[in-house]
């Protein structure tokens, strides 16, 4: 099963903004409680939508420009990227059933 | 909607649902929990928890998931799913969630509380966006910028004092002229140089375009209305218990907190409510184990008793 890739400030652009494919980028950090919960479920879908949807996770803490630009207050979020733009998102913790919902909104 | 059997049902997974959850799975009972959002409930969301006894100092999540293994080495079950209903069916329990159906001979409801609103203009839109209920969460996001904590309570002063790990200044706003915090947290707060603090006061709205910029105040005492520049409002003003999907199954009190036994029984058989959502709860991780742990042994009785096993 494909392990959502960690990208950086450096790596966001070509991973994410370039990418053929729709992306969710899950921002986390390592002392966020929720994020913890989030990551499984994230890791699943990235099984789930194996070739259809690019599953990848960015730490705020480490790449601060990156949050910035997208002005994430709140963690988790996951955005939903689409040929460059950013589609959809969603905020804190939610069951994996939202998460589906956003991902094949993105992909109809 | 496929429908699942089981002996016991408990609905949700904080630190009452996993108590009740190892009490359950340890007498061998096929016994199952359903969690809506995160295991843990609010622990999950608290940086340290300092008073469970025997263990000096823990993260919250990580005290959870210790909970939550320890009942599933046991074989409880876990399904995360949000209960929509519950309904009585002769001598057993039916437990409605949005894709399936579970029958148990017993229910334990341990539901807990969600955090309340402050309900002002401006609160709903900026949600994320500078407005947080967790600070443990969204702290971070704020360094060397002015914030606001509304409340006056444990959790109020517990992630006030950590929003100073990361923020210049701390505003607490109270609507009363004291605060209802234990005595240690109040000691830290007030001895802490970066926490300052605006009584007899409460948010009116929540200004700002795409994030946070300010919050308009209310002054009870003086009537005087005032804007305060801060970059996040987090919110700590109390709870309310999840005993919504009861649906007047079992009285409650004014507050929606279902009434009980000091066994945690219902006036109806099998069914128990233990933990925050039920009334005269202490809201502490040691009492609502200890609320799970009663519930759990209850029922057990109860099984024992009125289905001969």
């Amino acid at each position: 099963m494909p392990k959502p890739a960690e990208v950086t400030d450096a790596t966001f652009e070509d991973e994410v903004l370039k990418s053929g494919e729709p992306v969710l980028v899950d921002f986390w950090a390592p002392w966020c409680g929720p994020c913890r919960m989030v990551a499984p479920l994230v890791e699943e879908l990235a099984g789930e939508y194996d070739g259809k949807v690019k599953f990848v996770k960015l730490n705020t803490d480490d790449n601060m420009q990156t949050a910035a630009r997208y002005g994430i207050r709140s963690i988790p979020t996951l955005l939903m990227f689409r040929g460059g733009e950013l589609v959809d998102q969603i905020i804190g913790f939610r069951p994996k059933g939202d998460l589906k919902r956003t991902i094949e909104k993105a992909l109809a | 909607m496929a429908r699942k059997e089981y002996e016991i049902v408990i609905i949700g997974g904080g630190p009452a649902g996993l108590a009740a959850g190892l009490y359950a799975a340890r007498a061998r009972r096929k016994t199952v929990l359903l969690e809506k959002g995160v295991i843990g409930g609010q622990i999950a969301l608290t940086e340290l928890v300092e008073n469970y006894p025997g263990i000096p100092s823990i993260n919250g999540f990580d005290l959870a998931q210790a909970m939550l293994n320890q009942a599933e080495s046991y074989g409880l079950e876990v399904e995360y799913a949000e209960t929509t209903g519950i309904e009585q069916d002769g001598r057993l329990w039916l437990v409605r969630t949005a894709e399936d159906e579970y029958v148990a001979k017993a229910v334990i409801v341990t539901a807990g509380a969600d955090y309340n609103k402050l309900g002002v203009p401006g609160e709903e839109r900026l949600t994320g966006r500078g407005v947080s209920y967790c600070a443990t969460c969204d702290a971070a996001f704020f360094k060397e910028q002015h914030v606001a904590v509304v409340g006056g309570g444990d959790a109020a002063m517990d992630e006030g004092l950590f929003t100073t790990r990361f923020a210049d200044k701390v505003t607490v706003i109270h609507r009363r002229d004291k605060l209802r915090a234990g005595a240690i947290l109040q000691e830290r707060a007030f001895a802490n140089p970066k926490m300052e603090f605006v009584w007899n006061t409460v948010v009116t709205e929540v200004l700002g375009e795409d994030a946070v910029t300010g919050v308009r105040l209310h002054n009870r005492e003086t009537g005087e209305d005032t804007t305060m520049d801060v970059a996040a409002v987090f919110v700590f003003i109390g709870q309310h218990p999840n005993t919504g999907f009861l649906g007047g199954l079992v009285p409650v009190d004014e507050g929606g907190h279902a009434l009980v036994s000091e066994w945690m029984e219902t006036e109806l058989p099998g069914l128990y409510v233990a933990g925050d959502a039920r009334r005269n709860s202490a809201r502490q991780v040691v009492s609502s184990a200890g609320d799970g742990a009663t519930a759990a042994i209850a029922a057990e009785h109860y099984l024992a008793n009125s289905f001969g096993e």
